[in-house]
């Protein structure tokens, strides 16, 4: 009896190992179900889905124009005073000021990518960009302004 | 005091080398750094010889002070804090606090967001149990499971990144819904990744659940019975897998958890490889609910009309849900303005924790590693 119990559980154990080697086994006659990418190889051909949130930029369009008014809710809506609006006042022609954004700045550093400054802008003036890679070496340059120099606000954007 | 050879741990007096004196008994530290614990978890062990006599888990090397934190941020803003405790579990956590602020607001959430809801979830629930199995397998000194795991998680991480815009701190869920709809290719992603998962599910069960070396090593190791795990205040697979009822989504239905059908696992055995079983078993489950939901989108809205600023009215709310690891609670204290007066997480792995050292007295080193990865800890969520 005992022994029979003893050569039955040999046989069970050697028979769970051999299904778990066959399993491993199995992708080493099938290398084409390997799903290892070659990064940064494949950089050239690495798509990133529309929606990642890499980094916060602001859109600008062919005249260097953008949409942002300066209206800081972007910053209000931030949880980690990752954005900073310096604000100045335009004079238009008739002679009225006018508040318009100066520097928006972006602290790279602090950013979460949670898109909660993207989602409370009222004139979709900034999106997340795909870009992930942002390593460099010095702080500094993580402290980036997001509107281009001489860019100005597009008309009849309120 | 600390001198040069003397260490005073718990009153009791130790050389540098950790043997306590005259009881042939010694004290080691596995961890902060250990890559047993899977994060900083530090727990010191009086060991005799290789018998555990007494276990410490010492907390607070991630402690982030983020129910502190949440008390300056905005009813929208602290939303995305969450997603950093039980960072496996990020659109649980998001969706918990979610949920207490629509109680707060007594907002109607769109029937199209509470099933996108309920969609993430449960593939939140399979990456998060994938992870944890590959890292159980590894923890027993298995290494393949651990990079079958990651290929199946990488799919539904993919599948997150397509609609919520991130891999791993998602802050999808918000006040009111989802932030944005779900991308045109999720439907036929899941339903894709779902015909994969069924087959590579019995791939596990080929390599590791019917292997008999894993299972010597686990079953009959880290006993916890129903009695102690309720009063340890276990929850999830920990308490399942003693069976103890305690699945929120079956006990307190939220979004539309009522209206589909799912068993409820419950293992009676209460040692490793039960609760190795629940999660496995739960996988199953979670791709169920997934089928029923996955063609079933309602049309609408995918988010509340809720205002910019949100003002919860005074009182107190709290509200549970389900996460990979147990029962999470979010509990609001509100003074009528915009930020939180307090607000307390109830996290499952802190509880969970707590039974470990009952678990493995009196057992070998050896299988302290076998019950402590059938906990599922993620050290964030512990500290917070
Ligand atoms: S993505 Fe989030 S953290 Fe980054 S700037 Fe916008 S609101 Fe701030
Ligand atoms: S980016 Fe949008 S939200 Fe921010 S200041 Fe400009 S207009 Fe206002």
């Amino acid at each position: 009896m005992f022994i029979k119990e003893y050569i039955s559980d040999i046989y069970h154990a050697v028979k769970s190992l051999l299904t778990g080697m066959k399993t491993t086994g199995g992708y080493f006659i099938r290398p084409g179900e390997i799903i290892t990418q070659q990064y940064p190889e494949n950089r050239a051909d690495l798509n990133l889905s529309e929606r990642f949130r890499g980094e916060v930029v602001m859109i600008h369009d062919e005249n260097n124009e953008h949409a942002c008014t300066g209206c800081t809710a972007c910053e209000l809506a931030c949880p980690n005073a990752t954005i900073k609006i310096i604000t100045k006042f335009d004079v238009s022609p008739d002679g009225k000021k006018k508040k318009a954004l100066d520097t928006f700045v972006y602290h790279l550093e602090l950013c979460t990518m949670c898109n909660l400054c993207v989602e409370a802008c009222p004139t979709d003036a900034i999106k997340m960009a795909q870009n992930f890679e942002h390593s460099v070496y010095d702080r500094s340059k993580l402290t980036k302004k997001l509107n281009q120099p001489g860019s100005k606000i597009r008309e009849g954007v309120e | 005091m600390y001198t040069e050879t003397q260490i005073v741990h718990n009153n009791t007096k130790t050389t540098v080398d950790g043997a306590l004196d005259g009881t042939g008994e010694m004290v080691i530290n596995v961890g902060p750094q250990h890559p047993a614990t899977h994060g900083v978890l530090h727990l010191v062990i009086t060991l005799n010889g290789e018998t555990i006599k007494k276990l410490e888990p010492h907390l607070g090397y991630i402690h982030r002070s983020i129910e502190k934190m949440c008390e300056s941020l905005s009813y929208r803003q602290f939303i995305y804090v969450t997603s950093r405790m039980d960072y496996l579990s990020s659109h649980i956590n998001n969706h918990a606090c979610a949920l207490t602020v629509e109680k707060g607001l007594q907002l109607e959430i769109p029937p199209r967001a509470q099933v996108i809801r309920v969609l993430m979830d449960e593939l939140t629930r399979i990456a998060s149990h994938e992870l944890w199995w590959g890292a159980m397998a590894m923890d027993l000194g298995a290494f393949t499971p651990f990079f079958y795991a990651f290929r199946e998680r990488e799919t539904i991480t993919d599948i997150m990144e397509e609609t919520c815009g991130a891999r791993l701190t998602m802050n999808y869920m918000v006040p009111g819904g989802v932030m944005y709809d779900i991308h045109p290719n999720f439907q036929r992603r899941v339903k894709d990744f779902i015909t994969l998962f069924k087959s590579k599910i019995d791939e596990y069960n080929d390599l590791v659940t019917g292997n008999i070396i894993f299972q010597n090593r686990m079953k009959g190791v880290g006993k916890l019975s129903a009695e102690d795990a309720i009063s340890f205040g276990c929850t999830g697979p920990v308490a399942r897998g003693s069976g103890v009822k305690s699945d929120i989504r079956k006990l307190f239905p939220y979004e539309v958890y009522d209206k589909v059908e799912f068993d409820e696992i419950l293992e009676t055995e209460g040692d490793s490889f039960a609760r190795y079983m629940v999660r496995i078993r739960e996988m199953h489950q979670s791709v169920r609910i997934i089928e029923q939901l996955i063609d079933n989108i309602p049309e609408g809205d995918f988010q509340a009309k809720t205002k910019a600023v949100l003002k919860l009215p005074k009182g107190e709310f709290y509200t549970r849900v389900e996460t990979a690891r147990g029962e999470l609670g979010v509990y609001i204290v509100s003074e009528g303005g915009t930020t939180p007066y307090r607000i307390k997480f109830r996290s499952p792995g802190f509880s969970n924790l707590s039974a470990l050292e009952h678990m493995v007295v009196g057992s070998k080193l050896g299988d302290l590693m076998a019950t402590m990865g059938t906990l599922d800890l993620v050290i964030p969520d512990i500290d917070r």
